[in-house]
């Protein structure tokens, strides 16, 4: 094998945002214990929270909430009998119309795809793992998971309905729709599923499953 | 402090599956084949060609309109500063500083830090690590509230359409103003925290030459 760990380098760790040199035991090892870095005081492991069933049922109903949210309208408004709402994909539809074709691809990329990409990718990563198998292209798929993490911005989408709610209140009647309810829901979830992945967690499993 | 860096000792810890390992022996990671480095590449270079960018960015974001509403009564434009005046004389203080923090200030506070961290670190400055660690913590967990804007418009403009007594389009100015939210989004990731504490380990003569 290549790149030959030097012995005891198996218990060091380092932490990533200060890069001091750590040496890990055994409970820190195996996930029983959370690991705080001594001198920038960030979170290094958390302890093992979150179970594989956990992280595949999160995701599963993370799919269909997903589906859910963007098969009904988020908003819908009734100005003196007049009827009109909107889906998120509707509100992206609207803005590529209006030449916001770079704006339009952000919001479809922070409201859907990268929330999507997310509950795929967990469950590509954890189902096999699951089963005791190693996934095809675990290191890819796991590099998308923290790559599109930082860009699934459900929670701030809730909060800019609430806004645009407020800024129309005064001169129509608001029906909050099905979508708005699936999209809050979704974002409790996306929030305790990320709690959840823990990658040191994922990494020991996908080493077990290959012994 | 007595403190020992990864990078002293030549290691690295994989930025991907956080095994430790040796890129001057093999520049790949051994468990999952990710890019190995002591830092990030070019870090201090990248970051500040996003923040420039951001920055150039930054006024247009907010001098132009994000919103035109065109009605019976005529047409009216509307810039971020105007929605939060708005939203606080129609009484919602509350929201009017929701708005107001992630629109406004968080975007233009960020910048600076952000600058602000980058010069610390190219200058090799030794004071206040922790405090400066703790504020680019921060700024990686409050970038993302900015794009708030960005989806009341999205929402707005579908909903308000020609067929009811107003339309609303959007403006200019959320195309600039999405731009600045995912520039600092990109130079936060670019900029490297562990530069921060190189200067103090290389006191004991034992941090990283990058």
């Amino acid at each position: 094998m290549r790149n030959e760990p030097s012995p005891g380098m198996s218990d060091l760790t380092a932490c990533p945002q200060c890069d001091l040199l750590l040496q890990m035991g055994q409970e820190a090892r195996d996930g029983r214990q959370a690991l705080v870095c001594p001198r920038c005081g960030s979170g290094l492991y958390r302890s093992n929270r979150g179970s594989l069933e956990n992280m595949l049922a999160l995701a599963c109903a993370g799919m269909i909430l997903l589906v859910v949210a963007n098969a009904f309208p988020v908003l819908g408004l009734d100005i003196n009998g007049q009827r009109t709402d909107t889906t998120v994909l509707g509100a992206v539809d609207k803005l590529w119309l209006a030449r916001m074709q770079p704006v339009a691809v952000l919001v479809l990329l922070t409201t859907i795809l990268a929330p999507l990409l997310q509950l795929a990718a967990v469950i590509w990563l954890v189902l096999p793992l699951r089963l005791g198998r190693r996934p095809p292209a675990f290191a890819r798929v796991f590099r998308v998971l923290q790559l599109v993490r930082p860009w699934a911005m459900t929670e701030v989408l809730i909060l800019g309905m609430l806004v645009a709610m407020v800024k129309l209140a005064h001169f129509a009647d608001l029906l909050p729709g099905i979508g708005i309810w699936s999209f809050g829901a979704l974002m409790l979830l996306l929030t305790a599923l990320t709690a959840m992945t823990e990658p040191r967690e994922l990494w020991r499993n996908w080493e077990a499953a290959g012994k | 402090m007595n403190a020992l860096q990864a990078a002293g000792r030549k290691l690295a810890q994989c930025e991907t599956c956080g095994l430790i390992g040796q890129p001057a022996v093999d520049p790949h990671c051994r468990r999952c084949g990710s890019k190995l480095e002591l830092r990030r590449e070019n870090s201090i270079q990248r970051t500040a060609a996003l923040l420039i960018a951001g920055f150039a960015l930054y006024l247009p974001a907010n001098l132009l309109p994000i919103m035109e509403t065109r009605s019976m009564f005529g047409m009216q434009e509307d810039t971020i500063m105007s929605g939060v005046i708005y939203l606080w004389t129609s009484g919602s203080w509350v929201l009017a500083s929701v708005v107001f923090i992630a629109s406004v200030a968080v975007p233009l506070l960020k910048l600076i830090s952000l600058s602000l961290l980058v010069v610390s670190v190219r200058w090799r400055w030794r004071g206040h690590a922790l405090p400066r660690a703790r504020l680019y913590r921060l700024l990686e967990t409050i970038g993302r509230w900015s794009m708030l804007d960005v989806y009341v418009v999205a929402i707005l403009v579908a909903l308000v359409q020609v067929q009811s007594l107003a339309a609303i389009a959007p403006g200019s100015g959320v195309l600039a103003f999405a731009a600045v939210v995912v520039l600092s989004m990109l130079a936060t990731m670019a900029f490297d925290p562990r530069l921060i504490w190189d200067p103090i380990s290389d006191e004991t003569g034992k941090g990283a030459k990058s």
